[in-house]
């Protein structure tokens, strides 16, 4: 591992000073000090952000604000989070491990990196890690990469999935920098990787997370994470949907449908969502509305199996979906 | 710098350390905490899970700077003198043991879950179990075990 400074900043203007190109800032550390021992990741500095008031969930007025550094097992047990965002509470239920869960961050789950093998292995190329030596996955390894969003530069999935969940319920991630504060959507917040992979989020220099703004939504009642993965627990998806429905009697009135495994960044699927709203709550109507999923998708010689299983794991969450009162 | 920690109720100091080390290398290597084990060191086994005030977690991606003030727990320190914890013992009655590997980790992530629940059903302790690997038993003497600690 290279040699880092070590910094505890105690406010969120501290660190925000101290912070510049060449610092990280440590939350959790389950993807920071990963990277760094595998020296993907080799800041000179690292500023632990642990000591900063960025704690907390608030929900009053019907939304949820949460705080960057609450820990992913807290926020997932929360009943105002189990009961009224139910798809919140299985995506982050359904991520890493109890152990690597009770370290890592709301902030930090939503900046982790790839898990793309050639991202991880310094001694390949890989335009993410090394802007223009290349990208080897698109014909090489490729099974566990996107279909969606994809480059000729970058096919990296993006591996978070509470920002799946997230990207369904409209949320907004809250930012603090040296120029102030701000709010941008989260899916604005993930960038496509286009001909600059190495540039994911709109991020400025010293830019930090500070929280997650979740708008109320009565009917996020009803909604569900399903994943879908090569094992039964502790693996990263290969497809997972997040699915929301307000109904009236059979009809389905309004969707929120957004999907991962399958895109560069979570995908927010508008069409799928049009196709269902109006619709009656049948089989019929939810294998209509899964064809408009695939529309876009650029498929790789190992991930040929991606939309269709992207359709089947939607149809598989609406059905289960129906289930749940 | 000098990391204090408190180590199994006992206020320690390491010196010289580096505070991109692991809480692992700090237990193992400083310490003299060889319970804890170090095998992927990518938080994907579960071998290296001590407790961190109170939650269990991967001491591998902890750093050790961040372990500074904090309450640590670690296999050595689960046994009231001689007498093994009930989750011990009921590795070894259960034969649940084979290299030992992955054993400590085990025996902590058990540990935590029945602190938190008494009597898990067996989806609970497969779930609350994920994050540990064994390549040796199969699983099923160690999910005997976890039963056996249960009703004790
Ligand atoms: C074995 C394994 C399995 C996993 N499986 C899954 C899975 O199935 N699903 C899933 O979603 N995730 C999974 N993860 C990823 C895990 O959820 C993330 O590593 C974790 O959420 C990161 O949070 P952290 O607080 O530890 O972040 P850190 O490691 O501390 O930080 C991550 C990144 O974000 C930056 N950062 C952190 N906080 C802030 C902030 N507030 N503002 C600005 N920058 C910040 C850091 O500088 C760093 O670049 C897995 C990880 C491992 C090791
Ligand atoms: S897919 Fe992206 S992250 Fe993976 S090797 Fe190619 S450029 Fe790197
Ligand atoms: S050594 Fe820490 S999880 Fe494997
Ligand atoms: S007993 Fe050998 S790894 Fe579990």
């Amino acid at each position: 591992m290279r040699e880092y400074r070590f910094e505890r900043p105690g406010t969120v203007t501290e660190a925000v000073r101290r912070s510049g190109s060449d610092t990280a800032y440590l939350a959790g550390g389950t993807t920071l000090v990963d990277l760094m021992k595998l020296e993907v990741m080799t800041p000179g500095r690292v500023l632990d952000i642990n000591r900063l008031p960025l704690r907390g969930l608030d929900a009053t007025g019907g939304g949820l604000r949460i705080g960057a550094l609450e820990r992913m097992t807290d926020v997932a047990a929360d009943p105002r989070v189990r009961l009224g965002y139910p798809m919140l509470s299985q995506a982050l239920e359904l991520s890493a491990s109890g152990q690597l869960r009770n370290m890592a961050s709301i902030g930090g789950n939503l900046l982790q990196r790839t898990r793309c093998g050639y991202f991880r292995d310094v001694s390949m190329p890989c335009n993410k890690r090394q802007p223009g030596s290349g990208c080897p996955a698109i014909r090489g390894e490729n099974r566990m990469h996107a279909v969606l969003g994809t480059s000729d530069s970058c096919v990296a999935t993006h591996p978070s999935d509470l920002a799946v969940a997230l990207a369904a319920l409209d949320a907004r991630v809250q930012l603090q920098g040296r120029d102030g504060v701000r709010t941008v959507n989260l899916c604005d917040f993930y960038l496509l990787p286009a001909d600059t992979p190495h540039l994911e989020h709109d991020l400025r220099p010293g830019e930090l997370v500070t929280g997650v703004i979740v708008p109320r939504l009565d009917w996020a009642q009803r909604s569900i994470y399903l994943k879908i993965r090569d094992r039964q627990s502790y693996e990263f998806a290969l497809s997972s949907a997040a699915v929301a429905i307000r109904r009236e009697g059979d009809t389905i009135v309004e969707a929120r449908v957004a999907v991962g495994g399958m895109g560069t960044r979570p995908w927010r699927l508008p069409a799928v969502e049009r196709a269902l709203a109006g619709r009656p709550a049948t089989s019929n109507t939810y294998a209509a509305a899964a064809t408009a999923t695939v529309d876009g998708t650029r498929p790789l010689r190992h991930n040929a199996f991606k939309p269709e299983l992207m359709q089947r794991t939607l149809i598989r969450a609406l059905l289960e979906l129906e289930q749940t009162r | 710098m000098r990391l204090n920690v408190t180590v199994n109720g006992e206020p320690r100091q390491a010196e010289d350390v580096w505070p991109g080390e692991s809480l692992l290398y700090v237990l193992r290597e400083r310490l003299g905490l060889p319970g804890s084990k170090n095998a992927c060191e990518q938080g994907e086994c579960g071998s290296c899970t001590v407790y961190l005030d109170g939650t269990p977690v991967c001491a591998c991606l902890v750093a050790a700077g961040q372990a500074e003030g904090r309450e640590v727990r670690t296999v050595e320190g689960l046994a009231e003198g001689e007498a093994l914890d009930r989750v011990q013992q009921s590795f070894v009655d259960a034969g649940a043991v084979q290299c030992g590997f992955c054993t400590p980790g085990l025996v902590v992530a058990a540990h935590d879950l029945l602190a938190r629940v008494p009597e898990p059903t067996d989806p609970e302790i497969r779930e609350a179990l994920a994050g540990n690997l064994c390549r040796c038993t199969g699983y099923e003497k160690i999910l005997d075990a976890v039963r056996l600690a249960a009703r004790r």
